[in-house]
């Protein structure tokens, strides 16, 4: 794959603060790159980075090996690439008239602009809306104007900046599928900023966990939640085990996921071949000795080995290895109770009930 | 309350029948203010939107001294501008006292404060995101002010009428520099005073009531572009 | 970017191509005449008739200024104006004294009359002696409104006081109001008070005002009008051929016939005499 954007020695100091600092970061061809962190963390100024929006203290931005650094370079340079924020920042006047202007800054007009406005508003569907006032369009409407701005300029690298966040939960599911499907069909290279998980996970193929303007960890969706790099990621992506399987299996009201070697049974939808993510809440899972008579409603145990066990104060973290990496919590009493110890061997089991599933397009 | 009647009445002669003299002034004052706002409009935009645009030191100065500047009494205006020109003044070799350069001149210096003012405020009110949106959508610098212009289209347009609105009704100022001269520099303002000093309450009647239609006018305009909605 | 350098230079041309129509037909200097003159003249309508008539014949343009008299002279005395028409004999002289002035020629003269409301409190009307009528007004406490802005009428107003005896500032009854006569009478009519006033203005403002002539005909309320050009030895940039062209005008013959009719149609009686070539003791009897 292609390198086509790579930042070396990048530093943003603004006011006497350091707010970006990545010695190397390489995006290819195709990649979706999610940063995600909390506030402050830097993902908006590194945005604004490179994609040149903001000027670089130091260091430099390398598009398709070129440096961009003269004014001419920066100007060439953001009209092969756009941005959409998380307002949709239209202009005073018809939906057209906004998705048009990108194309007009750039010099075409006439039917060619025509044809291309056309097809966005088809693609994002608000082609009803083409000669609507900027002003009366509800949120999730405007938002959509705002991608098919930016796809109407045939960018070679689009940039997001938390661009579901303002809006509530059915209109961002909605967006959010409509531009996953438009990703998918045009494979352009995103680099997206969010607060959203879910929403990382189900457009990327990478994530970039950012914490005071420096990448702790950039690397798979999987790997990032299952191998925290260290406890602040490990504590922003949350300590519960993500899995990535295919669906094997399909009766009326479970599936049976494979992971690894493994499977495990779900509730919910889906269709045998489909890639899906499974999320297991560490307080779902049970453990106990191999030898115990437990019984539990859990279809799903499993054999494995225990890990690292970690304090959290009310309760513990225990990893387990058992055909997939699994995290528990339990309770200090528990623990002792079964006298739960590193490399000890023991049963994990979870309700099928208790596991959430999404699907999962972008491989 | 009788001589207010008869004079409305005749008012009305005067305006139905588009007396000339009555015209003529109400033309040149146009000329003059519009002329003037016309200059404020180049000047007062230009610079209320590099100001707005723009940070630089001491900017928080700069936008105070255009404050105080959209408040400047039109009559001490007038009265530094007659100074200027005095045939022994400084500007006195211009020779343009008591004429009409003089009085666009005064009003130009009345009006391009509040306009650069309101548009001052008008660029400033733009979502600060929408600069980098225009630049993210590939447009230079030169692209981005238009496009911002445009986008503030209205406020500006309400900066102008203001601008105007301050100069089409100012007296103090035009008299000092116009000198109120028949037919050369008679504004309505200077004839409406000349008018109702000399008792000639039917022609100074007609005259204000056109200085109100204007200053509807204009009001009608600023309600309209205060009362729209903002874009999302 | 071409673009935008044509707009921004459409503009400039606009800018510049809607000032000109708006100055019309610019003036070389040496045509233009600032003539200095008083509220008073200037509200009768007497210019409105000779200026056209002066500037048709001689091609000068004449720029009338109308202020005080004392407004009037103080710019002549800075040069400010080529020619002045007032009516403040003792502030003339002055003028005159101070080397401002070339000529001062006697034009035409009207007079004065003392103005009050019809119920006449201070009991003056019919008086001969416009001194004495002032004493009345003065130990009735009635109110005299004074137009206190140097001008002509202001210090004839002045003068009257002084032969009266009588001190004035700081008095309750005595305001002034520092504005022309137009507005002056207005105010008076308004709260009803004693004035003084040129016969002109009054008899174009009457038929608003319901201000009765209570006092008329006494010598001291004589209005003497000289034309004055300014003296270009201290003023070099002052029209000099022009003020004298248009002092030459105003005392010749044709005006002066012009000055005796004015006015006869409207109010039924002149409002200026023609006096050209008199001799000022002479006016009046």
């Amino acid at each position: 794959m292609k390198k086509i954007l790579e930042a070396k020695n990048l530093k943003v100091i603004r006011g006497g603060s350091l707010l970006v600092d990545v010695p190397g970061l390489e995006i290819f061809e195709g990649d979706t790159l999610s940063l995600i962190g909390p506030n402050g963390a830097g993902k908006t100024t590194l945005l604004q980075a490179l994609s040149y929006l903001m000027k670089p203290s130091a260091g430099a931005i390398l598009f398709r090996g070129q440096a961009v650094g003269t004014e001419q370079r920066i100007l060439e340079y953001r009209r092969r690439l756009a941005m959409v924020f998380q307002e949709p920042l239209l202009f005073d006047t018809t939906v057209f008239g906004n998705v048009v202007s990108g194309l007009k800054i750039r010099g075409t007009g006439g039917a060619e602009a025509r044809r291309i406005v056309e097809a966005q508003l088809e693609r994002f569907g608000i082609s009803h809306l083409w000669d609507r006032s900027a002003k009366t369009l509800s949120g999730g409407e405007a938002q959509r104007a705002s991608l098919a701005r930016a796809f109407a300029v045939s960018p070679e690298i689009l940039f997001l900046d938390e661009p579901f966040a303002a809006l509530d939960p059915p209109t961002r599911e909605s967006i959010v599928t409509v531009l996953e499907k438009v990703l998918a069909e045009t494979k352009t290279t995103t680099i997206m900023a969010t607060h959203d998980r879910n929403e990382a996970l189900r457009l990327s193929n990478r994530i970039a966990v950012m914490e005071a303007g420096r990448i702790a960890q950039i690397d798979r969706p999987a790997v990032i939640m299952n191998r925290p790099v260290d406890e602040f990621v490990a504590s922003f992506v949350g300590t519960e085990t993500i899995l990535e399987g295919e669906v094997r299996g399909v009766n009326e009201t479970a599936l049976m996921v494979r992971v690894n070697e493994s499977e495990i049974e779900v509730v919910g939808k889906g269709k045998p071949g489909e890639r899906v993510v499974l999320f297991i809440r560490p307080e779902n899972v049970t453990l106990s000795i191999p030898d115990g008579n437990v019984k539990t409603s859990a279809r799903n145990v499993f054999r494995g080995r225990i890990g690292r066990i970690v304090p959290l104060g009310l309760f513990h973290r225990v990893e387990i290895s058992c055909g997939f990496p699994l995290v528990a919590y339990v309770t200090t009493h528990a623990l002792e109770d079964l006298a739960l110890k590193e490399g000890m061997e023991v049963t994990a089991s979870v309700k099928a009930t208790a596991i959430h599933v999404i699907r999962k397009s972008i491989p | 309350m009788d001589i207010i009647l008869e004079g409305i009445r005749q008012a009305f002669i005067l305006l139905v029948t588009f007396d000339p003299e009555v015209m003529g002034i109400t033309w040149f004052s146009l000329k003059v203010s519009g002329t003037a706002t016309f200059i404020s409009l180049f000047i007062g935009m230009s610079v209320g939107t590099v100001v707005a645009l723009t940070q630089f030191p001491g900017r928080k100065f700069v936008v105070s001294l255009i404050n105080t500047g959209m408040a400047l009494p039109p009559v001490v205006v007038g009265l530094f501008v007659t100074i200027f020109l005095w045939r022994n003044g400084p500007l006195g070799f211009l020779e343009i006292l008591y004429t009409p350069a003089a009085m666009i001149l005064a009003q130009a210096v009345i009006a391009t404060p509040i306009v650069m003012g309101i548009s001052l405020a008008a660029m400033q009110q733009l979502p600060k995101k929408l600069r980098l949106q225009i630049l993210a959508l590939g447009a230079t610098r030169l692209q981005m002010v238009r496009i911002l212009i445009r986008e503030a289209r209205l406020p500006l347009l309400a900066a102008v009428m203001a601008g105007f609105g301050g100069v089409i009704s100012e007296v103090g100022a035009s008299i000092m520099v116009g000198g109120n001269i028949k037919g050369y520099t008679r504004v309505l303002t200077t004839a409406t005073v000349m008018e109702t000093s000399r008792g000639n309450f039917d022609i100074a009647i007609a005259l204000g009531i056109i200085l109100l239609l204007f200053a509807y006018m204009i009001n009608l305009v600023l309600t309209y572009v205060q009362q729209r909605e903002r874009p999302r | 970017m071409k673009r935008d350098f044509a707009s921004i230079i459409m503009f400039a041309l606009l800018a510049i191509l809607f000032v000109f129509p708006a100055t019309t037909a610019a003036q070389p200097a040496q045509k233009n005449v600032i003539l200095a003159t008083t509220t008073s003249t200037q509200d009768s309508g007497l210019l409105d008739v000779l200026l056209p008539i002066f500037e048709k014949k001689t091609g000068y343009f004449v720029k009338t200024i109308a202020v005080g008299s004392g407004q009037a002279m103080a710019m002549g005395a800075k040069g400010e104006a080529d020619v002045l028409l007032v009516h403040s004999p003792a502030a003339e002289k002055k003028f005159m004294a101070d080397g401002n002035g070339v000529e001062r020629r006697l034009v035409m003269h009207n007079d004065y009359i003392i103005l009050g409301p019809p119920a006449d409190p201070a009991k003056i009307k019919g008086m001969k002696m416009a001194s004495e009528a002032f004493k009345k007004i003065a130990a009735t406490g009635s109110i005299f409104m004074s137009r206190g802005d140097n001008s002509g009428t202001n210090a004839k107003e002045k003068d009257i006081w002084k032969a009266a005896g009588v001190k004035v500032e700081g008095e309750k009854w005595y305001q002034q109001t520092g504005l022309g006569m137009g507005q002056t009478l207005a105010v008076a009519a308004e709260k009803k008070t004693y004035t003084l006033a040129d016969r002109g203005t009054y008899l174009a403002l009457k038929k608003n005002l319901g201000l009765d002539i209570l006092v008329e005909g006494d010598g001291i309320l004589l209005n003497i009008y000289h034309v004055i050009e300014v003296n270009p030895k201290k003023w070099p940039k002052a029209n000099f051929a022009g003020g004298k062209a248009f002092g030459d005008f105003m005392v010749s013959k044709e005006t002066q016939d012009i000055i005796k009719t004015f006015g006869v149609d409207k109010f039924g009686s002149p409002l200026f005499f023609p006096d050209a070539g008199k001799k000022e003791e002479a006016l009046g009897q």
